[in-house]
């Protein structure tokens, strides 16, 4: 490594725009997704286990607290469907074109700010 | 210069591993937790509560136990196959990336499995 001038990430070099800012953050929510995963599992394992299990378990996921996290997953969980098909276009080999994989990204971040809005709305505030 | 094969070279090394069916199997996840995602989102959004009596009864019917069971499992396998990828890109080092899929994997395995279970005894419980 010592003084080659080899090729870095693509960070370093290009100027960030949409389609980066997206692809990191497929990545960011599906992790964070993995961790809402966890919640789910424990939400099922309570209610089986008994009411008294899930009464504990109810107060914690339905305190103030907590409240940031289900807004924070529902908003993961929009995003990473919404990109998710965009991603499974690419692989099909539709939209991967400047100009079309740009409108793509818009419309994912429009349409996971109105569903998260909506949801978190109806379902959790 | 190395005096291996260049099958000798590739054999052993991520591209004779296995990775066609991990790509294929994150898609065809992917296809599957598409509806049943925004299932699970629209059940949420219509329960009338959120009370023991209420949750019980909404999994003990028998399409929301299968697709609860399906969510479950796709999902199980759609983020362990994910969370694999990020160790991979990130967990350097043979020893410790070794460990550190090994408990993602089996973590996957042990939650999917009881969550699967906990389903189950919901809707075959008295």
């Amino acid at each position: 490594m010592h003084g080659v001038q080899r090729p870095v990430s693509p960070h370093w070099i290009y100027r960030w725009e949409i389609t980066m800012w997206l692809s990191s953050l497929h990545r960011i929510t599906g992790l964070l997704l993995s961790l809402g995963a966890v919640a789910l599992a424990v939400f099922l394992i309570a209610l089986a286990t008994g009411d008294e299990a899930f009464d504990a378990v109810s107060r914690v996921y339905g305190s103030g607290w907590f409240k940031p996290l289900l807004v924070g997953w529902s908003f993961c969980l929009f995003f990473h469907l919404a990109n998710g098909v965009r991603h499974l276009a690419w692989d099909a080999g539709y939209g991967f074109d400047p100009k079309r994989i740009r409108a793509s990204g818009w419309t994912v971040v429009v349409v996971t700010l109105v569903a998260t809005a909506a949801f978190s709305y109806a379902a959790i505030i | 210069m190395s005096l291996m094969t260049p099958l000798n070279r590739v054999l052993g090394l991520g591209t004779a591993k296995g990775a066609a069916e991990h790509w294929w199997v994150q898609r065809m996840t992917a296809v599957a937790l598409l509806p049943l995602g925004l299932w699970l989102a629209y059940e949420l959004l219509t329960l009338p509560g959120f009370d023991y009596a209420t949750v019980v009864a909404w999994v003990r019917e028998p399409v929301t136990s299968i697709l609860l069971i399906l969510l479950v499992v796709a999902a199980g396998y759609h983020s362990s196959l994910g969370v694999q990828v990020v160790i991979e890109d990130y967990v350097t080092g043979k020893g410790s990336r070794a460990a550190t899929l090994m408990a993602s994997t089996l973590a996957h395995v042990a939650l999917t499995i009881a969550a699967v279970f906990a389903v189950l005894k919901i809707a075959f419980g008295s």
